[in-house]
């Protein structure tokens, strides 16, 4: 086991999302089966695999919705739900996991955008509950997030009254909101028809060229190979293969990977 | 309105399609029946001397009768207040992975839903006989401070106490019930924000489980309100005690169990009144157009139009749900 409240030994920047053998059950399914991989900064970090594999489990651990069952897993040198204490782990409190989220933007397949609140109030709502911000100043700039996701004019509309690209898009504007070092999308385009999945992919690479650390969960291979820094191909909970987006989806080294591709290119 | 309705479905089209609409003979049969028998009821209500209608409008605003008015009003209002608090707690207890915590809230909903609240409401009032004294000190030690039982709680305590308790088991199902219709997905994107548990139930849930718990809720009110009439049982002057002392006094029963009813009528219809708007309210952002409120519909009848609900209120916030 490698410690990882070290900082590494030569002079690379620390990765941003470090995996060592995690794993991950439900009862006494093994759900991932040890996830050794690295996210560097700045980085698009593509994650694909057939459905099943274990790509939203493994995002999830990431903030730590899921709880990990062994192995190591740290965002940004800082373990994920765990403190290093006296050579012992020790489980963070509620308050602590809230803490280390707030770094840490998630968007959903399903938008889960809060219906109650207008668009604009879904993107303040975190930032002034979470950090006290001033709601005034909260507004403008949740205003403006809504402007460069191409939602200005929706501020006052409920999810209900937008489609589902808007839904996404705000979604995006509101995990973006927080300021987040690294952002996760599970599958972020699944549910859109064919015709809005572009204005969302749109948004994400204007993420990416800002330098945003980014991890990707899509079927979108054309996004993937165009925007992608590095791909990893996951099946039945381990890593099968990774490499750059470019090499891996022209040139698979395995079975699986080339069966899986072929279904999905 | 059913047959109005099919015109509006293509509004813009240049041509508006005429048809001879459906007939209902059956409508009219019944609305003929129906006519004769309240005629038939408005003659019994008026002549027969024995309900004195004279009696019930000397009687109506009585200063008795409208303490214990007041009386049953402030009862219902305080424990609906202790139930919803109470049940939100209870509720939340309930779902909490905490075991002692949800069999606790399981414990308290078993016994106080399995017990009749007359039942109940008797044991809070004879509770002096259970204990004589009630103290606050270290358990099993000693008291820092003690009272006669009977002080302690007074009869309108021992009734809002019997009231508010039980309905708090109640509430707790219907605030559970509530909470579970929020879906999961919610509570997630809430957590992913770094939102802590308590804004999170604050913030997100429950302000979406108050579309499922509110229904349920104002029927809850209304059930209270008549059932308070219980605590006449244990001779606290509410409205129905209130009128029964006085008939207990002239023998004049009926009018002044009409008086009583009147009021119970009146109240119960401002709370259906109130209710339907408070639903309005919660339903922003689940329904893409609010349903109109009870004066559009008057004002769309008497205008003739066989509107559905205007294009122009879409819920964008509350004020914009008011007009037509
Ligand atoms: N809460 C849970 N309890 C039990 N099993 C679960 C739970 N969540 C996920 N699983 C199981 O874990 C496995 C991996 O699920 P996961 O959602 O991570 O897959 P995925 O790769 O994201 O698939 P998809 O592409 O369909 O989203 C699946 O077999 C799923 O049934
Ligand atoms: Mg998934």
């Amino acid at each position: 086991m490698t410690d990882l409240t070290k900082p590494p030994a030569d002079d690379r920047p620390a990765p941003m999302v470090e995996a060592q053998g995690v794993r991950k059950s439900y009862g006494l399914v093994e759900v991932l089966k040890g996830i050794d991989l690295e996210v560097k900064k700045g980085e698009v970090f593509v994650l694909v695999g057939p459905s099943g594999s274990g790509k939203s489990t493994f995002l999830r651990c990431i903030n730590h919705l899921e709880k990990i069952n062994g192995g190591l897993l740290s965002v940004d040198g800082e373990l994920v739900g765990y403190r290093m204490k006296g050579g012992r782990l020790h489980e963070l409190r509620d308050r602590e996991v809230a803490q280390k989220r707030r770094d840490i933007g998630m968007v959903f397949q399903h938008f889960n955008l809060f219906p109650h609140m207008t668009a604009l109030e879904n993107v303040i709502e975190a930032p002034v509950q979470v950090k006290g911000e001033n709601k005034a100043e909260a507004r403008e700039r949740g205003m403006a997030l809504l402007e460069r996701v191409g939602l200005a004019d929706k501020a006052k509309n409920y999810p209900s009254q937008l489609s589902g690209g808007q839904q996404q898009r705000v979604a995006i504007a509101r995990a973006l909101a927080m300021k987040p070092k690294l952002m996760l999308f599970d599958e972020p385009t699944s549910a859109l028809d064919p015709e809005l999945v572009g204005e969302v992919l749109d948004v994400m690479r204007g993420l990416a060229e800002e330098g945003m650390t980014m991890i990707v969960v899509t079927h979108e291979m054309g996004f993937a190979r165009e925007v992608g820094d590095a791909l990893v191909f996951m099946d039945g909970g381990v890593v099968v293969e990774s490499g750059s987006p470019r090499e891996v989806l022209t040139n698979p080294q395995h079975d699986r990977t080339r069966a899986f591709l072929s279904k999905v290119l | 309105m059913n047959s109005s309705d099919q015109g509006s479905v293509h509004p813009g089209r240049p041509e508006t399609l005429k048809a001879v609409p459906v007939r209902h003979p059956g409508r009219w049969v019944g609305a003929a029946v129906v006519a004769v028998l309240a005629a038939m009821l408005i003659h019994a209500l008026t002549t027969n001397p024995q309900f004195q209608w004279d009696v019930v409008g000397t009687y109506l605003f009585d200063s008795t009768i409208l303490h214990g008015l007041g009386v049953t009003l402030e009862l219902t209002f305080l424990s609906m207040l202790i139930g919803v608090a109470g049940g939100i707690t209870l509720a939340i207890m309930r779902l909490s992975p905490n075991p002692v915590l949800s069999s606790t809230a399981w414990f308290y909903i078993w016994v106080f839903r399995g017990t009749p609240v007359l039942v109940q409401l008797l044991f809070w009032n004879f509770l002096g006989t259970l204990w004589a004294s009630i103290s606050i000190g270290i358990p099993f030690g000693p008291a820092f401070w003690s009272e006669p039982t009977n002080e302690a709680i007074p009869l309108f305590v021992a009734a809002l106490l019997g009231l508010g308790l039980n309905e708090a088991a109640y509430m707790a199902e219907i605030v559970r019930g509530g909470i579970q219709s929020v879906p999961l997905g919610q509570t997630e994107a809430a957590h992913a924000l770094g939102m802590s548990q308590f804004n999170t139930m604050r913030r997100i849930i429950l302000p979406q489980a108050m579309r499922v718990i509110i229904p349920p809720t104002g029927n809850e009110t209304i059930s209270m309100l008549k059932t308070t009439s219980l605590v006449s049982a244990i001779s606290l002057e509410e409205l129905l005690r209130a009128g029964q002392n006085i008939y207990s006094r002239t023998f004049q029963t009926i009018p002044l169990l009409l008086v009583v009813s009147i009021w119970y009528l009146l109240m119960t219809s401002i709370l259906t009144v109130v209710q339907y708007y408070i639903e309005r309210h919660y339903a922003r952002g689940a329904n893409r157009v609010l349903p109109p409120t009870p004066l559009q519909r008057l004002r769309r009848l008497f205008a003739g139009k066989p509107v559905p609900p205007a294009k122009d209120d879409v819920v964008t916030g509350l004020e914009g749900g008011g007009h037509v």
